[in-house]
C-alpha cells in the first residue's frame, strides 16, 4: 500500500485550514477565536514535529556506570523551545482576544459579527440623519 | 556605549512595568515620556556614530549560539524614526488622550511603552524568531491600545484588527519554520548565507509565501488592509498618530529585510519574479487608498486611507528591485512616518476642540485656528509632495527609481496617482478656507486656548519644511541605508 510519507503534513495543514476556516466564516466572536487558536496549535505541531527524528532520544546525557553515555540519535530541541514562547503568545492573543470580547458584549449587548454590524451601520445611519435634519432646520428656519 | 542597541529596547521594555506598579498617571507620564525620549537618544547616537553594521552579541553568546542583534544604517535610521515619532507622540498627543481615559492613564502608558519596545526590537534583532515575538509584543500591545477608544467601535476595530494581525503574526511564524528547517539557523546572516544553496526548493519557496504575506498583512498591502481604517480611526489620538507613523514603517522594514537580507535581490526577483506581483499590487493600493479616501466621512478616516494609498508608494520602491527604488522607499517611509503623525496630532488638536471629527463641521474653521489650518496645509502637500515638503523629496526619488529602472510608465502612474492626493487634501482645505462656518458646529467649539494645539502645528511645519528645503542629509543617510541592506546580500 502506497503509505503516505509524511503523514503528520496532513494533519498541520487540515488543522491550519480548518482555524482558517472558522475564522473567516463563524460570525460568533468566541468561535472566531477558537479557530485562530486552532490555527496556532497547527503551526505548533508543524514545529515540533520538524525537529523529530525517527528513534531519536531526549537530548539529555544519561549516566551510564558515572559516565556519561554519547547519544547518537536526538530530537531537536531547538523547535521545542522556540515553541514555549509560541504558546505563550498563543495564550496572551486568547487572553487580549476575550477580553475584547467580554467588552463588546458589554457594549453592544451581542458578540455576533452580524448584529455588531448592523448595530454600527444603524449608529452611522442615525448620526447622519442627525447631520441632515439640523442642515434642513439652519436652511428653512421656522417663523 | 556598546550597550546602545540592546538598551534603545530595554529601556521602554523595563519602564512598562514599573508604570504599571506606580499606577500615578503623571508619574506614568512622565516615566513614559523620559524612556522614550532616551530610547531617542540612544537611537540617535548609534545612527550618527554608525560606520558599518554594529553586531550585539545579547547575554555574551557568540551569534550563531545566542540571539544576534544587528544594527546597520537602515536599521538606525528606521529607529531614530520610531524612538523619535514616539516621543514626539507622547510628548504632542496625549492631551486629548488624558481625557479618553479617565483613570487608565497608567496602563495605558505602559502599553505604549511595549508598543514602542516591540517596534524597537523589531529594527534592531537579527535574528528571525525574535522578530516574531516582537512582532507580536507590538502586535497585542497595539490590539489593546485600540480597544482603549472612546468609541465602542473601538472594541470591534481592535478586535478585527486582533484577527487579522494574528494570521499575520502567525504567518510570519510559518515562514520562519520553513526557513529553519531548511538552513537549520534563525542568525540573519547565517540564513542568509545558507538559503542560497537551498533556493531552488519548493519549501524555500513556500517559506518566502508565507513570510511576505504575514508581513503583507501587517503592512497593510492593498488587499489586506482591512484592519488599517478601523483601527487609525478609532484608537486614542496619541496611539493612531503613533501608529500611522511608525507600525506600518517597521513592517516594511522588516518586508524589505527578508526580500533583500534573507532571499537576496537576485533570488527574489529574479528566480521568483516578485516584482511582477508587488509592482501591480502597489500601484492598486496608491489608486484605491486615494480613492476611497476621498469620499470618507470624517478626517480621521481619510488620513487612515490615504495611509493605505502612501504603502503602496513605499513597496512601489521595493517592487523596482533596485537600489534606487530601495533608497526612495526608505526616503519615503520617513517622509510619510513624520507628515502622517504630524497630520493625525493635528487632527487630534482639532476634535480636541471640536469634539468631532465628522468633516461637515470643519467647515470654516481656517480663521480661527489659522496655525492648525496651516500646518494641515503643510502636511497635506506634504502627501501630496509638492516641491520644499518632505513628501516632495521621497517622491521625486521614487520617479527618478521608476525611470532609472526602465518603468516610464510608471513614472506617470505615480504622478496621476498624486493627482488623487491633491484632491481629498483639497476637500478639507476647502472646507477649512473656503466655507462659512456652520451655525451648529459653533456651540461645539470649546474655548480651550492650548499650547499643544500648537505643538503639532509647528512641529510639522518646521520639520516638514526643514526636510523638504534640506534634503541632502537625509538622502545621503537613505542612500548609505540602501547600499548597506544591498551591500549585506552579497
Amino acid at each position: 500500500m502506497n503509505r503516505l510519507p509524511e503523514w503528520h503534513y496532513v494533519v498541520v495543514v487540515a488543522l491550519m485550514m480548518l482555524g482558517l476556516y472558522i475564522v473567516i466564516a463563524k460570525p460568533n466572536y468566541v468561535k472566531k477565536l477558537m479557530g485562530l487558536s486552532l490555527f496556532q496549535v497547527s503551526v505548533i505541531m508543524l514545529y515540533v514535529s520538524m525537529g523529530r527524528i525517527t528513534g531519536g532520544t531526549a537530548p539529555i546525557y544519561i549516566l551510564e556506570d558515572g559516565v556519561p553515555r554519547p547519544f547518537v540519535l536526538y530530537t531537536n530541541p531547538v523547535p521545542h523551545v522556540l515553541m514555549l514562547t509560541a504558546i505563550v503568545v498563543g495564550v496572551a492573543t486568547m487572553a487580549v482576544g476575550l477580553a475584547l470580547v467580554v467588552r463588546i458584549r458589554e457594549a453592544y449587548g451581542s458578540s455576533q459579527e452580524d448584529v455588531v454590524a448592523e448595530l454600527d451601520r444603524r449608529d452611522e445611519e442615525q448620526a447622519r440623519a442627525r447631520e441632515t435634519s439640523v442642515i434642513l432646520d439652519a436652511e428653512h428656519p421656522t417663523p | 556605549m556598546a550597550h546602545l542597541p540592546i538598551l534603545m529596547v530595554l529601556v521602554p521594555l523595563l519602564t512598562a512595568p514599573v508604570v504599571v506598579f506606580i499606577k500615578h498617571p503623571v508619574v506614568g507620564r512622565v516615566l513614559a515620556t523620559v524612556a522614550c525620549l532616551l530610547s531617542a537618544l540612544f537611537a540617535w547616537t548609534l545612527a550618527l556614530t554608525l560606520d558599518s553594521a554594529v553586531s550585539y552579541p545579547l547575554g555574551g553568546w557568540r551569534p550563531a549560539v545566542g540571539i544576534e542583534l544587528r544594527v546597520d544604517h537602515a536599521g538606525a535610521y528606521v529607529a531614530v524614526i520610531v524612538s523619535t515619532l514616539a516621543s514626539v507622540a507622547i510628548l504632542l498627543g496625549t492631551r486629548g488622550t488624558r481625557d479618553e481615559l479617565k483613570g487608565r492613564e497608567a496602563f495605558f502608558y505602559a502599553l505604549f511603552l511595549m508598543c514602542v519596545a516591540g517596534l524597537m526590537g523589531m529594527v534592531v534583532t537579527g535574528d528571525a524568531f525574535n522578530v516574531f515575538v516582537f512582532l507580536e509584543i507590538t502586535s497585542l500591545a497595539t490590539y489593546t491600545l485600540v480597544g482603549l477608544g472612546r468609541n465602542r467601535r473601538a472594541l470591534t476595530a481592535a478586535l478585527n484588527y486582533l484577527f487579522l494581525g494574528t494570521l499575520g503574526g502567525t504567518f510570519v511564524l510559518i515562514g520562519i519554520g520553513l526557513l529553519y528547517q531548511m538552513t537549520g539557523t534563525l542568525n540573519a546572516v547565517e540564513v542568509a548565507a545558507r538559503v542560497r544553496e537551498v533556493g531552488q526548493l519548493r519549501t524555500v519557496h513556500v517559506a518566502f509565501a508565507f513570510f511576505t504575506v504575514g508581513l503583507a498583512i501587517k503592512l497593510a498591502v492593498f488587499p489586506l488592509h482591512q484592519w488599517l481604517p478601523g483601527a487609525y480611526s478609532e484608537a486614542p489620538h496619541a496611539v493612531a498618530s503613533f501608529l500611522a507613523g511608525t507600525a506600518t514603517k517597521v513592517m516594511y522594514f522588516q518586508l524589505v529585510r527578508v526580500v533583500v537580507s534573507f532571499f537576496g535581490v537576485a533570488y527574489v526577483f529574479e528566480t521568483l519574479n516578485f516584482g511582477a506581483l508587488l509592482m501591480p499590487l502597489s500601484v492598486l493600493a496608491m489608486f484605491a487608498g486615494s480613492t476611497a479616501a476621498i469620499f470618507q466621512p470624517s478626517l480621521r478616516r481619510l488620513l487612515a486611507y490615504s495611509s493605505i494609498g502612501q504603502v503602496g508608494y513605499l513597496t512601489l520602491g521595493l517592487s523596482l528591485g533596485t537600489a534606487e527604488g530601495l533608497e526612495a522607499g526608505l526616503l519615503h517611509l520617513g517622509a510619510h512616518a513624520l507628515t502622517k503623525t504630524s497630520l493625525f496630532l493635528v487632527a487630534a488638536s482639532f476634535i480636541a476642540q471640536l469634539g468631532d471629527d465628522r468633516l461637515e463641521n470643519f467647515a470654516g474653521l481656517g480663521r480661527r485656528f489659522p496655525l492648525l489650518s496651516l500646518a494641515f496645509v503643510v502636511g497635506g502637500l506634504g502627501l501630496i509632495g509638492v516641491p520644499g515638503t518632505a513628501g516632495f523629496v521621497s517622491k521625486w526619488a521614487l520617479l527618478q527609481a521608476a525611470l532609472q529602472g526602465g518603468y516610464p510608465l510608471l513614472a506617470f502612474v505615480i504622478l496621476v496617482s498624486s493627482m488623487l492626493a491633491v484632491v481629498y487634501v483639497f476637500r478639507v482645505v476647502e472646507l477649512l478656507y473656503f466655507r462659512t462656518p456652520r451655525a451648529e458646529a459653533l456651540p461645539l467649539l470649546r474655548e480651550r486656548p492650548d499650547w499643544v494645539a500648537w505643538g503639532p502645528a509647528l512641529f510639522m511645519v518646521t520639520t516638514s519644511v526643514a526636510l523638504g528645503c534640506w534634503s541632502e542629509v537625509p538622502s545621503e543617510y537613505a542612500a548609505t541605508a540602501a547600499t548597506s541592506l544591498f551591500g549585506g546580500a552579497r
